[in-house]
């Protein structure tokens, strides 16, 4: 089969995975490899938005929006402010791999087989045959489905109250490390 | 009927066209159309200056941010969580009943509690 008729070939489905597909690794390879630590946080964006492509071919709308709003529209937001907070981040331009690049590239490799080894096991050779079907009540009404198992003691309701208490202490660690201890000196912030 | 979720996208996916287009051609008008300048180093000195009534700039541009700007974003991205939470549970919100409301009341005491606690410390005043 030529590259021809084998792009003719795919389905449109086929077409918007491989691009998504792309964006992630690409946008995620310029992340580990860009030596600008703030290009590197707006490149982890576009790989954001590749994977909220990847969840839309996967039929889970609510999250790709989930993922839009809170790792696109949030999560970036907050690290290209702590990189904007942390003193001479912006400017200096290092190389970004480190002594434990090695350990950092096997632990890359081994969390990549561990998972792949699980969805193998789980759906056997239907993983790459196609995508596992989706019920079709869950593809009509998957929001409302997942607002009733939160509040339901048998399903998410204790997650789901466990999950305030994450966000609570998570608001008070971030809180006490960018607690105001001492008055800096604008001028002082220049040096 | 798979490709029927891709044609419900397919507004987004135009509307994410244009703009790439749109983001692309700008700047490409830009660079072939207009003047093309000579390098900071090469032209005079007061061609990269400010215009006549702006102020002349003093330190670098990218200085450290003051760190109560951390503090906010990181108010916002809680609040960004619980919407995302209160979303699903809005839409069913009839269905759910008193004990619903119940799970959601407990859920915002102790996300709110941490708010107040903020606010009590007087880490919203900007000063």
């Amino acid at each position: 089969m030529t590259f021809l008729t084998f792009l003719t070939s795919l389905t449109s489905e086929q077409v918007v995975f491989i691009l998504a597909s792309i964006l992630t690794i690409g946008a995620a390879l310029v992340v580990v490899t860009n030596r600008n630590l703030f290009h590197a946080a707006l490149a982890l964006m576009a790989s954001f938005l590749g994977v909220a492509g990847i969840y839309i071919t996967l039929d889970a709308g609510f999250l790709a929006a989930a993922q839009l709003l809170v790792y696109i529209g949030a999560i970036s937001i907050l690290i290209i402010f702590a990189i904007m907070v942390t003193r001479r981040m912006m400017q200096v331009s290092e190389s970004p791999f480190n002594s434990q690049r090695g350990l950092g590239f096997f632990v890359a490799v081994a969390g990549f087989l561990i998972v792949a080894v699980v969805i193998l096991q789980w759906f056997g050779g239907e993983a790459f045959a196609a995508k596992p079907p989706v019920a079709p009540a869950v593809l009509s009404n998957a929001v409302a489905a997942l607002g009733v198992s939160f509040v339901n003691p048998n399903a998410f309701a204790l997650p789901f109250i466990v999950i305030s208490i994450l966000l609570l202490a998570a608001l008070i660690g971030a809180i006490y490390i960018a607690w105001p201890r001492q008055r800096i000196d604008p001028a002082e912030d220049e040096a | 009927m798979e490709n029927q979720i891709l044609i419900d996208y397919l507004p987004i996916a135009v509307l994410f066209g244009i703009a790439l287009f749109f983001a692309l051609l700008i700047p490409a008008l830009s660079l072939s159309l207009g003047p093309k300048p000579k390098p900071i180093d090469e032209a005079p000195i007061h061609k990269y200056m400010p215009y006549e009534s702006g102020i002349v700039a003093i330190g670098e541009a990218q200085r450290r941010l003051p760190v109560k700007f951390y503090r906010i974003a990181v108010l916002f991205i809680l609040f960004d969580v619980d919407i995302i939470l209160l979303v699903p549970w809005a839409i069913s919100f009839r269905q759910l009943g008193m004990f619903g409301l119940a799970v959601m009341g407990l859920f915002m005491f102790l996300f709110l509690l941490g708010d107040l606690w903020v606010w009590k410390k007087g880490l919203l005043e900007w000063e």
